[in-house]
């Protein structure tokens, strides 16, 4: 079990999606899963080993270190990054339950079951605004957890049993900024992207609709 | 979810490819991912664990270290490598959208469509003209300003592409100007020569294709432009013969009446 899951899993997505759907998968393959494995997560490896702080008392830099990371960056990248593909698995169920339908029933009930219209459309407009959503709520949980999207070199620490204000420094806090900044970038882009495709969806399909109401009209 | 994955999303565009850019893709998989992954990623593995300050002030290896690597060599590299490949998704894309609309046309039994079966649709290989070749054009031109941007900010940001020794460090807690040690410097100033020189030469194979694309542009459009000025020449030909014949029927007519009437 690992990233090539995901991968496979959008892969499938793919196929019943829209062009801005498609530019989407692939800005979430290269700019996100690709650069988490392959630069992002050794930068954050060796976290805990390389926090120091200025003192020898026992105990007191992992409780300094617990404090200033409740959870750390990278799981949050990743449990964002999970997230975010999950609710595209509802329009992949969808058209499942249509094809069993069609075998089903032994007759054709769909024009084509992939095609998004009817009910196929209110479900891929409801994953792309659940997406939307966790993209949020996660930019929102990186924001307020770390105190903006800066990471400083230096954290005074005081808790027990940390004897006074003791100082503790960060390791490769430029390199992980960087990288942050990056995440926050690739998800406002996803965002954007989400809530285009939500327009052109919307307005495609209610243009759809006045023209078929307005030809029964003049029949 | 790594570099294989990248491997079989471009390998699909290879197919698409000219020579050249079969060679780019040749030299960007085996001579970058291939010696990231199975050299480079070993040696600037340990680097900050090896990086040594003399001082047994806390704190100060740190800062040091993060101050002189703000982005290591290895990250860098990757996101050099992602940012380089992704023009070619362009393209892609591209090729995935006009099979499509092939498939689509194939569907409704298009009569102009001239394939057997959705199987050939998917096998075919589309010439780059057209649209396509404003794509994949554009597509080099973004890989090339991509390597440019990537190596200059390598030489902005390491004054150049030695990895020295020793530097030199007075950066906040150290107490004073402080020695700090880099772990394989002479092995890291190989590696990174060595990618320096295997991203000029695809610089060079991206211009080289795109003198070629741009060569064969212009050929073809003179060559088009030489046929449609042929092509008037022989109407007007023909034009002048029939128009000398019907004034010598139109002659022959008059000369018959007048004699007749005479």
């Amino acid at each position: 079990m690992s990233w090539a899951f995901l991968r496979d899993l959008l892969s499938g997505v793919n196929k019943y999606s829209t062009g801005i759907g498609r530019i989407w998968v692939a800005i979430v393959f290269m700019f996100r899963l690709l650069v988490y494995v392959a630069a992002a997560e050794n930068i954050w490896k060796d976290e805990h080993d390389e926090f120091e702080c200025n003192i020898k008392q026992p105990g007191c830099e992992n409780v300094c270190f617990d404090h200033f990371f409740p959870v750390s960056h990278i799981r949050l990248w990743a449990l964002q990054l999970i997230m975010v593909s999950t609710p595209s698995l509802l329009v992949v169920f969808h058209v499942a339950y249509r094809e069993n339908r069609e075998k089903h029933h032994n007759q054709k009930l769909y024009r084509n079951p992939g095609e998004i219209d009817g009910g196929l459309l209110c479900t891929y407009l409801i994953s792309l605004i659940l997406k939307t959503g966790l993209e949020i709520v996660f930019l929102v949980l990186f924001y307020k957890l770390y105190n903006g999207f800066k990471i400083p070199r230096l954290v005074k620490c005081d808790i027990k049993p940390c004897p006074s204000t003791v100082d503790c420094y960060i390791s490769k806090p430029t390199e992980k900024m960087i990288f942050l900044y990056f995440l926050v970038a690739t998800s406002c882009l996803c965002i954007v992207l989400n809530l285009s495709e939500l327009s052109y969806l919307i307005f495609k399909y209610s243009i759809k609709c006045y023209l078929k109401r307005y030809v029964k009209n003049q029949q | 979810m790594d570099w294989g994955a990248l491997h079989t999303i471009l390998g699909g565009v290879n197919k698409h490819s000219t020579s050249i850019g079969k060679i780019w893709l040749t030299v960007l998989f085996i001579f970058r991912i291939m010696i990231l992954v199975v050299a480079a990623e070993r040696v600037w593995g340990d680097e900050q664990d090896d990086f040594v300050c003399n001082t047994l002030q806390p704190g100060c290896r740190n800062v040091c270290y993060d101050h002189f690597f703000p982005i290591s060599h290895i990250r860098l590299w990757a996101l050099q490598l992602i940012f380089v490949s992704t023009p070619a998704l362009l393209v892609a894309m591209h090729v995935a959208y006009r099979r499509h609309e092939k498939k689509r046309q194939f569907r409704k039994g298009d009569q102009k469509c001239e394939y057997k079966d959705i199987e050939e649709i998917r096998k075919q290989r589309f010439r780059i003209e057209g649209s396509l070749w404003w794509t994949y054009t554009s597509s080099i031109f973004f890989r090339l300003i991509f390597e440019a941007v990537f190596m200059y900010a390598f030489y902005f940001m390491y004054d150049g592409f030695r990895m020295p020794r020793l530097m030199k460090c007075n950066a906040w807690p150290c107490p004073n100007v402080v020695d700090c040690f880099v772990s394989r410097p002479t092995e890291k100033t190989v590696f990174t020569i060595f990618m320096i020189a295997v991203s000029s030469i695809c610089i060079l194979l991206n211009v080289a294709e795109l003198c070629y694309l741009l060569t064969k542009f212009f050929l073809r459009r003179s060559r088009k432009a030489g046929n449609s000025k042929q092509q008037p020449n022989h109407e007007n030909k023909e034009e002048t013969k029939q128009n000398e014949m019907n004034e010598l029927i139109s002659d022959s007519c008059q000369n018959t009446v007048i004699g007749f009437s005479s």
